[in-house]
């Protein structure tokens, strides 16, 4: 009887970790340039201009050419920076970033077809590591990415870094609770936190998602996910009208590129979150659900973009009073109504 | 009519008109009904609509506002005064310029230098005509005074240069001999640009 390579192997669930692993960091990074670009071209059409038009066929390899630029720039650390946290800070955002990509499932389990050579037949479970906390593990690391810029700032010996370092913390504090709570009327309802049970929980269709069961937590969770993600309506940390670049005034080249990609893998997983969580997932039943889970992240991507097109940012004090007075009322509220239907 | 009344700095009696920009709201009570009702207004979603449309509108609608500028240009005024050109009688093909120096006397920033002389037919004719460039202010005497409408102001706005001084000489300027069924004749310094209609935009009463 032939046996494929994977089994063979001693550590089984070890490898297609490794592999896992690998090929989230490899996928997500290039989709975190790629996300660049597609922000580019959809701020530009919506200011009815062109957008990168001259790098590759319709702009398409400026993500190259940026990727050129970013690793070959000159990195500079300034002379009263704190060096070792300036040095680490930014690997701390792109590292949670991509730590909390391991804990969310993009696709269905699959088996791969058994005419491909040596990993034919294998079992791929959706996930990197179904952990059964996987959505407090993922939003504890996307808080922790914050340490990122906060420690950026404030190690950076600049001004506006430490205005930037110093809206980290208030952003913070504001939207955590926000996020936390929003997301606790549904995982009331589900009565998991696995990712898999929410999906598998909203496997009947459009009619079981549970944005029709908790339309206000959908809402506060969008919201806070903007706050969490630095994205426009909520992006004091280095709004440059304002503070030059905030915490990432004095950071160039790759270390500031790790922001970037931090910021945008950010993106990604707050979408994918808001997918699986409130909008069905992907479906399991469906030959097509890997395909829907990625039109829906896509949407709120897209939904990222357009709202900064569109709205102007809000100052910190309007950022505070907004989630420590209206949403976190609102989330609290939400949670008891959801409680007393459901002990009723 | 006096200055009277605009000299009158006397704020409160005269007769302004105050506009209703609203008024903060008072007591705790009135403070959460103005947020209620802005955040069941909708308007952010005018917003994003708006942003929506414009999007719709440059994709499908070919409403792109983006010239590509080294390769398309926009047209520009007739009277927009750049670099010189010399002008040929389109009968003969000979140049224009008669030698009369009235240019080379009217230049403000003396950077036309002409030379002239007597052909074998005892006519005038240009034997030396530079333009330096980089002393000219571009403020159009030399075209205003040319009898003839020899020298007058083109259309090559392009002139960044690696030196302060650049002389063009008569020839670089004059008309080639084989374009002289494409020399465009100089339309005056009133006249109207060539895509004025499209520029003409309904008087916003609306507002």
């Amino acid at each position: 009887m032939e046996t494929t390579l994977i089994e063979k192997l001693p550590e089984v669930t070890w490898v297609g970790s490794l592999i896992k692993a690998v090929l989230i960091l490899a996928i997500i990074s290039a989709l975190a340039g790629f996300g660049t670009f597609i922000e580019r071209k959809v701020l530009a059409f919506m200011q009815r201009r062109l957008g990168p038009m001259h790098v590759g066929y319709y702009g398409l390899l400026q993500i190259a050419a940026d990727g050129i630029k970013l690793f070959t720039k000159e990195d500079i650390i300034p002379q009263n920076a704190n060096k070792l946290i300036f040095m680490i800070a930014p690997v701390i955002t792109a590292a949670t970033a991509f730590i909390a990509l391991a804990a969310v499932p993009v696709f269905p389990d699959f088996t791969i077809p058994s005419w491909i050579p040596l990993l034919g037949d294998t079992f791929v479970p959706s996930i990197a590591s179904d952990l059964n906390i996987g959505i407090l593990f993922v939003l504890g690391m996307m808080a922790a990415g914050l340490y990122g810029p906060l420690l950026a700032g404030m190690s950076q010996a600049n001004k506006w870094g430490i205005i930037g370092a110093a809206r980290t913390a208030v952003q913070f504090l504001s939207y955590e609770v926000v996020t936390g709570l929003s997301i606790l009327a549904p995982i009331m309802l589900v009565g998991s936190l696995s990712f898999i049970d929410f999906n598998t929980y909203q496997a009947g269709g459009i009619g079981d998602w549970l944005i029709w069961k908790q339309p206000v937590a959908f809402v506060l969770f969008l919201i806070a996910g903007f706050a969490e993600t630095n994205r426009t309506p909520f992006d004091l940390l280095e709004h440059e009208a304002e503070v030059v670049s905030g915490y990432a005034t004095e950071y160039s080249g790759m270390r500031w590129g790790m922001f970037f990609i931090g910021e945008y893998a950010n993106m990604i997983t707050v979408s994918v979150i808001a997918s699986i969580v409130f909008l069905g997932g992907y479906d399991v039943a469906s030959m097509f659900g890997w395909f829907f889970i990625m039109a829906k992240i896509a949407l709120f991507f897209f939904l990222m973009l357009w709202v900064r097109a569109a709205w102007p940012h809000v100052r910190p004090d309007q950022l505070m009073w907004l989630c420590w007075k209206v949403l976190m009322p609102l989330a609290v509220v939400n949670i008891l109504i959801t409680a007393l239907v459901m002990m009723v | 009519m006096g200055l009277e009344q605009f000299k009158n700095r006397n704020v409160g009696t005269q007769n302004y008109t105050m506009v209703d920009a609203g008024h903060s709201p008072k007591g705790v009570l009135c403070q959460f009904k103005q947020v209620v009702k802005r955040t069941f207004k909708g308007e952010l979603f005018v917003g994003l609509w708006v942003t929506m449309k414009a999007m719709l509108k440059a994709l499908f609608a070919n409403d792109m506002h983006t010239v590509k500028y080294p390769f398309e240009k926009l047209p520009i005024s007739p009277r927009y005064r750049a670099i010189h050109d010399m002008l040929r009688l389109l009968e003969s093909g000979h140049y224009r310029c008669i030698g009369c120096g009235l240019c080379e006397k009217i230049c403000i920033s003396n950077c036309i230098t002409m030379d002239t002389r007597y052909d074998e037919n005892q006519r005038k004719e240009v034997s030396e005509y530079t333009i330096n460039f980089g002393r000219c202010i571009f403020c159009g005497y030399c075209a205003e005074v040319c009898p003839e409408l020899a020298i007058v102001h083109g259309s090559r706005y392009e002139n960044a240069s690696e030196q302060r001084a650049g002389f063009s000489l008569f020839e670089d300027m004059l008309t080639p001999i084989d374009k002289l069924n494409l020399q465009q004749e100089y339309s005056g310094f009133g006249s109207v640009s060539p895509n004025a209609d499209d520029n003409i935009k309904q008087t916003p009463l609306a507002y």
